[in-house]
């Protein structure tokens, strides 16, 4: 079978990886509508609560913490990927995993604690863009847990083969994408919406 | 011949993948611009909100820049480029999404006044409750 090589053009190896680049980046254009709709209506109370009265900054910080912590233990996992160990990426997975839930769980709590004082989505401009804007990132870090868990059952099944080295580098992409729009999310929504 | 995965699989997790010491500065790089921006807005550090809000914000945007680089291992080279293309691509329709509507909507605010505003009550019928309405 005869071979050829390209000489010139640097060609992108896997299309797949772009590809999903491509789509990450599609979706960071739905996070800043949300977020320009946050900018536009945080501060319309409608008499209603304000950011100041209702957010718990410590917690904000825990669910942060969690969250960047689940950033390197992926990148720990990518790591240990790289050296073909499979049990210590299929742990540093699990890892993310857990921490991604504690992160979901935390936000759950705060939602069901606004709901509960009736600051609840249809109160005011602010809380509908809020619960739109940090819901839809929820949302994200859920299904990628969903796929994380699918990944491990992949992983434990077929173990590092080419297909799945590049889903985890994908859900890697993903990850890491969900925690920059968690850095504008503590800042625009959070720190922000608690100064005067 | 069996797809392009197999053969180029562990060129591109090199590639895609960054080093220990990489994950290790990012995370503490990400850590301190975390920690400061929570310690100036709940210690009130300045006595000034403007003040802090440009100081916080500008921290998000280095914060982010941190994770593109050391998580992400955004570069020139990746991609032969094109993941870089695509980023300051988004990056200018959110500028563009995000001023734009801030812009109009600032100004759409201040010349539709509440109707609850004194000066535009004065003379003006009352305003008939929609519930009431046919």
């Amino acid at each position: 079978m005869p071979r050829y090589y390209l000489t010139i053009a640097h060609h992108p190896h896997n299309g797949t990886l772009l590809g999903f680049w491509l789509y990450l980046m599609s979706d960071c254009l739905v996070f800043a509508c949300l977020f320009a709709v946050y900018a536009v209506l945080g501060r319309h109370y409608a008499g209603g609560p304000s950011g100041a009265e209702l957010f718990d900054l410590p917690l904000v910080a825990v669910n942060t913490s969690l969250l960047l912590l689940s950033s390197i233990t992926y990148g720990f996992a990518m790591l240990a990927m790289g050296g073909n160990r499979l049990r210590e990426t299929m742990l540093w997975l699990a890892s993310t995993g857990f921490l991604g839930a504690g992160f979901i769980g935390l936000e759950l709590h705060e939602f069901a604690h606004l709901i509960a004082d009736g600051a609840g989505p249809q109160r005011s401009a602010f809380l509908s863009s809020f619960f739109t804007l940090v819901g839809t990132h929820g949302l994200h870090v859920t299904f990628g847990i969903v796929w994380l868990i699918t990944l491990m059952t992949q992983l434990s099944r077929y173990g590092l083969t080419a297909a799945n080295r590049r889903r985890v580098m994908c859900l890697s992409m993903f990850w890491h994408f969900l925690d920059v729009v968690w850095i504008g999310v503590f800042t625009v929504v959070y720190l922000l919406g608690v100064l005067p | 011949m069996s797809g392009d995965g197999e053969l180029h699989g562990p060129e591109s997790a090199i590639e895609h993948a960054g080093s220990r010491k990489d994950y290790v500065t990012g995370f503490l790089l990400a850590v301190l611009l975390t920690a400061i921006p929570f310690w100036l807005v709940m210690g009130r550090v300045f006595g000034h909100p403007g003040l802090t809000a440009a100081i916080i914000i500008a921290l998000a945007v280095v914060q982010i820049v941190v994770h593109m680089v050391y998580f992400l291992h955004m570069n020139t080279r990746t991609e032969g480029g094109w993941s870089l293309l695509a980023l300051l691509f988004t990056t200018m329709l959110v500028v563009i999404a995000l001023s734009g509507s801030l812009w109009v909507m600032y100004h759409l605010d201040h010349n539709m006044m509440p109707t609850g505003m004194p000066d535009t009550m004065q003379g003006a019928a009352p305003i008939p409750d929609p519930r009431t309405m046919p």
